[in-house]
């Protein structure tokens, strides 16, 4: 067996140049095919590296890394669609705004939104949570309260531990009511370090 | 259960179906046959079944579109301004080694199919066979045929 194998590595070597130009054929050709579902890339950001995921509608996903980058592919291929490739160039217009908004540059971001990952009240509260603005800080009881049930102050915890979105959706801008600065999905410091960034803290 | 990203899909089986792709087909229109599979694969993904040897799934697609390749050959009438296939590349990583080629496309269509599921895939000799068609000791007859005289016509195979 061993012999007629090696008949075989006399073919040519498939190396990183090869894969790469096989790749990005393959996410030109689904992308032109409308099989490109979920599209994504990574991005190194002063809170760690965060996952950018977007279907055709938009942005879907973003994810820091201690939420572990494979665990919520896996998610997406469940929740989304397992049609999911590494493609950078659906995300461009995101990982600029994104590094403008590290940099300082940027306050909002204006990249289509896709919240088919959230559901019922808690999209409700997500949806609101543009309206604490840059720089700016709201409790979860305002929140509640401004998503129509001030009573619901848990979901609306609930709600920013759960937002798919992060950093772009800023549920960071949601504290605690005695001042304290309470979770997030991306760890307290990466909270605070945002809050701090955006001159809030 | 769910299917894991196809991202992961091509990682792990991109090469393999590419070498399948290569044994079969040659330079010319490996890379071809590559991107029609994996592009078909991607559009069935979803519908494929939790349990499924995803390789051997694959490498049925690949066997299909790399079958479309030979038979465009055969019809496609021979032209001298054709241009000419992609630089062997001796010795450079990512070419082929010479004659390697000339003494694949030499063997008959079967033995060439059902070396390269066999040998670079792995495949057992059943399941070789139900890509390929026929019995499984046609198929082992077949490789058989094929391997004999790969030693004969590609002898740098025996010495490594």
């Amino acid at each position: 067996m061993t012999n007629e194998r090696s008949l075989f590595a006399a073919l040519p070597t498939i190396d990183d140049e090869v894969n790469r130009r096989l790749h990005r054929r393959l996410v030109d050709a689904a992308n032109a095919a409308g099989l490109l579902d979920v599209a994504y890339r990574t991005i190194d950001t002063p809170v760690g590296a965060l996952l950018l995921a977007a279907t055709p509608k938009g942005l879907v996903r973003v994810a820091y890394a201690s939420q572990d980058h494979d665990l919520v592919l896996e998610g997406l291929a469940r929740d989304v669609s397992p049609r999911i490739l590494r493609a950078p160039a659906r995300l461009d217009g995101v990982a600029r705004e994104i590094e403008e908004y590290f940099a300082g540059r940027r306050r909002t971001f204006d990249v289509p939104l896709d919240l088919q990952l959230s559901h019922g009240f808690r999209r409700t509260i997500l949806s609101h949570l543009p309206e604490i603005g840059y720089g700016k800080t709201a409790s979860y009881a305002a929140i509640a309260k401004a998503a129509g049930n001030p009573k619901a102050i848990r979901a609306a915890g609930s709600a920013c531990a759960s937002n798919p979105l992060p950093v772009v959706v800023p549920c960071h801008r949601v504290v605690r009511s005695d001042g304290t600065i309470g979770q997030y999905v991306g760890g307290v410091d990466a909270k605070r370090a945002l809050l701090t960034l955006e001159g809030a803290a | 259960m769910s299917p894991p990203p196809f991202e992961e899909v091509v990682a792990e089986h991109g090469p393999t179906v590419l070498r399948v792709c290569r044994a079969v087909l040659g330079p010319a229109d490996a890379e071809d046959a590559w991107s029609e599979t994996f592009l078909a694969a991607l559009d069935a993904y979803p519908r494929l079944r939790p349990d499924s040897n995803i390789e051997a799934w694959l490498v049925t697609i690949a066997h299909r579109k790399a079958l479309d390749h030979v038979r465009a050959r055969s019809r496609r009438p021979i032209l001298t301004d054709k241009p000419p296939e992609p630089p062997a590349d001796e010795g450079s990583p990512g070419g082929w080694e010479s004659g390697l080629w000339e003494a694949l496309e030499a063997l008959p269509l079967k033995q060439r199919q059902t070396i390269a599921y066999h040998y670079l895939v792995g495949m057992p000799y059943v399941q070789v066979a139900q890509i390929v068609g026929g019995s499984q000791d046609a198929a082992r007859r077949a490789a058989a045929d094929g391997i004999a005289t790969l030693r004969k016509t590609f002898a740098k195979g025996e010495s490594r």
